[in-house]
């Protein structure tokens, strides 16, 4: 963040794949999803759909959803046949 | 020892077929077009020569100026020498992806056969589709006549591929004064072209699979301003390119370029300062003024963007009345785009001629040698009265 106009390259190029990882666009989140994993069937349908990449899985399982990049889109919640997945607002306990 | 120029061959051809005869020569590997009148015969002459195997080219027909734009960024980001022609409402529906070429700083040319912008329709010339886009990052040079348009031409690429440049270039012409009538041009010897152009090498093409690159990245409050500040580097850098490129040229072929191009004006009392083909009447006028006594002079502009506001102002300096000539339709503000940009130049160095702003010839109105006689008449008058209102005037137009 702290470089100067004439450290940076021309036109905004980058070199290095994959830098969307270090922007986080989880902060621009309203409402975040929550599994109930006792209703999911691990059909994956979620991180077929999930534009960011957010659903974690290993081993076709679910292992949380990545609240760094989740930007609270629902389309998770919405595509699940299971109607696994709940989105609840930030800020509100 | 007496200099030797490279000896062109002396033409009669229109202001568009000169801008593809420049074309076929420089030999670019991608041209994407859309044609719209003044300019279709560009575009028509150099598919002609596609179609005859002069060129290796590949030449893309689009379905409309803003997908012309987007193939040449497409194509330059790719590593492609990229070039493109259009005019009026063409370049205003190129106006969004304009800022996308000059922000990615891909070293696009086109050439805009200058013509005004309807309502009422209207498909003549001016300049009101170039200084409507002044600031979308692209370097703007002026021809005044078919030389002037044909050397341009051949000119750009050095100036957009320049490494401390890296910035798209567009050079106008008059729509239908220079691009539909047939004037006198000195084409060079297709090699002297094609070594002066050179071969373009892009530092950081798409289409370089061994050093991945991501252009057109996403770039909020975090850096957008510090990329903003290298095109004004950019910019700032182009002054000096645009001259050593004039100056290069002028030993090939004997014709020097640089920002501004003074006539008559070193003894001048009174000025037009211009753009464009109008210079060529102007020049008229000067002569007639000259020859019946009056200290007339005029300084033409070949650069509004970057504007060379130091050699304009160091031109003006000590004459007593300015006039600034605008042919375009620029509503609302104090003055018209160059009339501003002058005032500011003189004013930052302490010169304070009287100045005054003619709008003239929009929609194609032909201005004749008497009409810019009158505006130094003008000029002497209020030279003589030290009065210059009002400062916004009309010339040619009927009360």
């Amino acid at each position: 963040m702290e470089k100067g106009w004439r450290e940076i390259t021309a036109g905004a190029l980058i070199f290095e794949p994959g830098s969307s990882v270090a922007y986080e666009t989880g902060t621009w989140r309203a409402v975040y999803p929550v599994i109930d994993m006792a209703k999911c069937n691990y059909c994956l349908d979620c991180w077929i759909y999930c534009p960011d990449g957010s659903i974690m899985v290993e081993n076709s399982r679910i292992m949380g959803i990545d609240l760094k990049h989740c930007k609270g889109c629902g389309i998770c919640a919405r595509e699940c046949p299971q109607q696994a997945i709940t989105m609840v607002e930030e800020c509100k306990e | 020892m007496a200099t030797r120029y490279v000896v062109g061959k002396a033409m009669a051809l229109e202001g568009d077929v000169v801008v593809a005869e420049a074309m076929r020569q420089i030999n670019p590997d991608v041209v994407a077009a859309y044609p719209i009148t003044p300019q279709t015969e560009i575009v028509q002459t150099f598919s002609g020569f596609v179609a005859d195997g002069l060129v290796d080219t590949e030449f893309i027909a689009v379905e409309s100026e803003h997908a012309a734009m987007s193939a040449c960024i497409g194509a330059s980001a790719a590593g492609a020498r990229a070039m493109t022609a259009t005019c009026g409402a063409g370049l205003a529906l190129m106006w969004e992806m304009l800022w996308c070429a000059s922000g990615m700083r891909l070293p696009i040319v086109m050439a805009v056969v200058n013509r005004s912008l309807s309502a009422p329709l209207n498909i003549l010339t001016d300049q009101t589709d170039m200084m409507g886009c002044r600031d979308a990052g692209w370097v703007q040079l002026y021809g005044e006549n078919h030389q002037e348009v044909y050397d341009n031409a051949v000119q750009v690429l050095r100036i957009a591929e320049h490494p401390d440049v890296m910035l798209p270039v567009m050079h106008g012409l008059a729509g239908f004064v220079l691009g539909h009538t047939v004037g006198r041009v000195e084409i060079l010897p297709d090699e002297a072209v094609r070594e002066f152009v050179g071969e373009y090498k892009p530092a950081y093409p798409l289409l370089d699979l061994d050093h991945p690159v991501t252009i057109g990245a996403f770039d909020h409050w975090d850096y957008f301003f510090e990329h903003k500040r290298q095109q004004w580097q950019g910019m700032e850098n182009a002054l000096r390119v645009i001259s050593e490129i004039g100056e290069e040229y002028g030993k090939l072929t004997g014709r020097r370029y640089g920002l501004v191009e003074p006539y008559l004006l070193d003894d001048a009392e009174v000025a037009i300062v211009i753009i464009g083909s109008g210079a060529g009447a102007v020049r008229v006028a000067v002569d007639e003024m000259r020859h019946a006594g009056v200290k007339a002079g005029m300084l033409k502009i070949r650069s509004f963007r970057p504007f060379p506001g130091a050699a304009v102002a160091e031109a003006l300096r000590g004459r007593e009345a300015v006039a600034v000539l605008e042919r375009s339709s620029c509503f609302g503000g104090e003055g018209s785009p160059v009339f501003v940009e002058v005032c500011t130049a003189l004013s930052r160095r302490g010169i304070s001629p009287k100045l005054v702003n003619y709008i003239y010839g929009l929609g194609g109105r032909d201005t004749v040698p008497a009409e810019f006689c009158q505006v130094y008449r003008d000029l002497l008058q209020i030279a003589a009265s030290g009065d210059a209102e009002p400062v916004f005037r009309y010339l040619g137009l009927r009360e």
